[in-house]
């Protein structure tokens, strides 16, 4: 694959760069690739020190219910 | 101290760095012995001046190893070179279940190395070996010139008795028995890892560099038939039940919810595709016991301030391929094997 | 772990796993390929296999970007590597690749190489502005996740007007190698039956999810772009499944919390900027492959260490016992091969499977013996 990880940006640096936190690890990643459009607490797939892509916490939460839906669908 | 020298100019602790004449066996080398590593490791034994220790021999068995430190960055959260070289010997002596008595250090300086960084780890070393009551008691200083060294190099030997009645060793590990860890392990590698300036990330993780001949005097009072004692230093816990699961010729099957790791190092993994189990711990051991004593020895590690956070990890097997296989949380299996080559961080 | 942890939980594995079993008709069989190791080393190390009914085949593809570096491309990092003045950055994946006569970048830094493993592309710059008197190379190696971070570093050293670095680019693509399996003649032929593909989460997250619909539409192949976690497999295995019986073939994302169909369009354009097409490309184990693989533009020949240096021309590869090849073609299983585990393990890889954790034979060392014997003491 491609290690990617989702993390919180807690900081926005001059030069496109931000502090992204995950789980007590604060790492400083590129965001360049975002071209402008991210902020403080936006959740961002970091992969080899870039961030690729935001990460959508509200779609997260719509997969997880689906999947609790086919879960609870097969239990009834 | 200093009075058995010819006068001659103080040393600048501030702003001098070390020179070749620190390793040439002249006057400067000897100020430098007296007036730091004399001073920092003061003890009777050491202060006889002597080319070697001398000391009346413990009755019994008695253990002797030797390790060397290297390590980049000299000072990591946690500890330094120093505290290390006397936690690591000390631990290396107490794995036989040994009570450790005295201690060797000897270094290797390069030339250009700051007189305060090597103050530094002195006093640090000086301070861990007072605080674990096993006293310094004969050294040595080289200098290197300045490119064929890295700062620092020490290497340190420890001597111990082992009590009467015990009988600890790697080979030992029956099917039955059960695997213990004193808490969460890679804290050590990935404290270190985190200061290095190519991968830096922010943590609040530190080293667990630490002395365990308390916690292992007081497991061996609980349960004195323990079969193996190691500290998974290098190779992590991985690599150090392996070696036990060759030595001993059995399997070892490790239930992966059961093992302590704290989030932060479980998070520093995931982020550069590191393993936990492979990274290295420097205040940790692993203990094998007999099934029927592993809540007694799980008791009595959680009574020591360095095993609250103990836990059962695992049990030995009969293996004729002496494999380590462990159950991970999600209901797979997979083989914990032997560190291939050696941990990098992975983009895939 | 936020977004990560909720994904993982054993008891909606377990309930969905038995959806799974309900919906998949016991009258036929499935095969899925999953193009991406990453996909390869979720299977092994959640056990979904062992979750899944018998008649639903997993089908381990090609895709380690790391695996599938040719070894004359190896070859040529090492002398690369071996040239005065030089100091080469790479990713840690790729230090162990094996090269022609066992040799690896890990071995060339033994013998006095200057090699550094960098986490990030970025690294190399700074390495490069810090050591002016040295020739800092970037060995990039990569699908289109890693190459917009390579597009950033080599704009940024032209900004910089870095003379020292240059970029040794291995990029590939995955759809042609995607289109390489389904054209090969096993696939053709009917001897590799595939109903449907797992697509990569984080490639589509730069690329879109529009990168992988000729496959649906070329080839009726119903695609799910998944995430990497078990729940996100077993949610993409169900949605295959459901395509399968219903006869569909289409493009679904079950990532949508990091992909969308459009993709990062900033990345791409940064990417189309700096790269162009190479007609052919070789894959380790797939052969040449058209249009697979990239390199930089000329306006960017300061900055091409295939310009800058001369490499060596690729050895012809020696015959092999290693079924790599038809392992990545979803035609023989790591098991076949008369090496695994006796010449090649993952200490002396000698086949691109073994070399990362998430090639097939790596994966199938680690967990896949373990099952075995699990099941046998059992
Ligand atoms: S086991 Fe090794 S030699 Fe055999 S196919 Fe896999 S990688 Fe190739």
């Amino acid at each position: 694959m491609c290690l990617g990880l989702p993390m919180i940006v807690v900081e926005l640096r001059p030069g496109d760069v931000a502090l992204a936190e995950y789980e007590g690890v604060r790492k400083e990643v590129s965001v360049a690739l975002l071209a402008g459009d991210v902020a403080v607490g936006d959740f961002v797939l970091v992969h080899v020190g870039f961030a690729l892509s935001k990460i959508d916490p509200e779609r997260a939460r719509e997969t997880l219910a689906l999947l609790a839906e086919i879960a609870g669908l097969e239990a009834r | 101290m200093s009075n058995r020298l010819p006068p001659g100019p103080a040393i600048d602790w501030d702003h001098g760095r070390i020179d070749l004449s620190h390793g040439s066996g002249g006057r400067a080398m000897a100020q430098l012995i007296d007036e730091l590593f004399v001073a920092a490791f003061d003890n009777p034994i050491l202060g006889q001046m002597n080319d070697q220790a001398q000391f009346d021999a413990a009755p019994g068995r008695m253990v002797m190893t030797t390790d060397s430190y290297v390590i980049s960055p000299m000072v990591f959260p946690g500890g330094d070179i120093g505290s290390l070289a006397v936690h690591g010997t000390i631990n290396d002596v107490a794995m036989a279940g040994a009570v450790p008595m005295y201690l060797s250090s000897a270094f290797i300086l390069e030339e250009g190395l700051p007189l305060a960084d090597l103050r530094r780890v002195v006093a640090s070393m000086a301070a861990a070996s007072r605080e674990a009551g096993v006293p310094i008691v004969t050294g040595d200083t080289k200098v290197v010139e300045k490119g064929k060294g890295d700062g620092i190099f020490i290497n340190t030997t420890g001597i111990g008795r082992v009590p009467p009645g015990i009988a600890i060793g790697g080979d030992r590990a029956r099917p039955g028995d059960a695997i213990l860890v004193n808490g969460t392990i890679g804290d050590h590698g990935m404290a270190v890892l985190s200061q290095r300036e190519s991968l830096g990330f922010e943590t609040t993780l530190k080293s667990d560099s630490a002395a365990l001949h308390g916690l292992v005097a007081r497991m061996i009072a609980a349960v004195p038939g323990i079969a193996c004692l190691r500290d998974p230093t290098r190779g992590g816990l991985a690599t150090t039940l392996n070696e036990l699961a060759t030595q001993s010729g059995v399997g070892m099957v490790l239930d992966e919810a059961a093992i302590p790791i704290r989030a932060e190092v479980r998070a520093a993994c995931e982020l550069l595709g590191l393993d936990a189990l492979y990274s290295a711990n420097e205040g940790k051991l692993i203990a094998i016991c007999p099934g029927e004593c592993a809540a007694d020895l799980l008791a009595a590690m959680r009574s020591h301030p360095l095993g609250a956070q103990s836990a059962i990890v695992g049990r030995v097997v009969a293996d004729a391929d002496r494999l380590v296989v462990m159950e991970t949380a999600f209901g797979g299996r997979r083989i914990v094997d032997w560190l291939a080559g050696i941990q990098l961080p992975r983009i895939c | 772990m936020i977004l990560v942890d909720e994904f993982r939980d054993r008891d909606v594995a377990l309930r969905i796993a038995r959806v799974i079993g309900a919906e998949a008709r016991p009258e036929r069989s499935y095969a899925f390929m999953e193009f991406c190791g990453g996909h390869t080393h979720a299977i092994f190390r959640y056990a979904i296999e062992d979750l899944l009914p018998a008649n639903i085949r997993m089908v381990h593809g090609p895709g380690c970007p790391v695996c599938v570096l040719p070894i004359g491309r190896i070859d040529a990092a090492i002398a690369l590597a071996g040239q005065p003045g030089v100091t080469l950055c790479t990713y840690g994946d790729v230090l162990r690749v094996p090269g022609s006569h066992r040799r690896s970048l890990l071995k060339a830094k033994a013998e006095g190489a200057d090699i550094r493993v960098v986490y990030s592309p970025m690294d190399a710059v700074k390495l490069a502005q810090a050591s002016p008197d040295r020739q800092v190379v970037f060995l990039a190696v990569g699908f289109e996740t890693t190459t917009p971070p390579t597009a950033v570093v080599v704009l940024e050293a032209e900004r910089l007007g870095l003379a020292n670095f240059s970029v040794f680019c291995n990029h590939v693509l995955t759809p042609p190698a995607i289109a390489a399996i389904l054209d090969s003649p096993e696939a053709q032929g009917g001897a590799l039956r595939l109903d449907g593909i797992i697509g990569p989460a984080h490639v589509s997250a730069v690329t879109g999810s529009r990168a992988f619909a000729r496959f649906p539409r070329d080839y009726g192949q119903p695609v799910v772009i998944t995430g990497f976690e078990p729940l996100d497999v077993l949610q993409a295995i169900l949605m295959l499944v459901r395509q399968a019986n219903a006869g569909r073939g289409e493009i679904e994302n079950q990532f949508t919390r990091g992909v969308t169909e459009d993709g990062n369009r900033h990345a791409q354009g940064l990417m189309a900027r700096v790269f162009e097409s190479r007609e052919t490309f070789a894959w380790r184990g797939l052969g040449q492959l058209p249009a697979s693989g990239i390199r930089l533009r000329p306006e960017f020949a300061a900055w091409d260490a295939e310009r800058r240096f001369s490499l060596p021309e690729p050895e012809a590869e020696p015959p092999t016992a290693c079924r790599c090849g038809a392992i990545l073609r979803g035609l023989a299983r790591p098991a076949d091969c008369r090496l695994f585990g006796t010449g090649c393990t993952p200490d002396n890889p000698i086949g691109a499977c073994m070399v990362s954790s998430e090639g097939a034979c790596a994966a199938e060392w680690a967990y896949g013996r373990a099952r075995h014997r699990g099941k046998e003491t059992a």
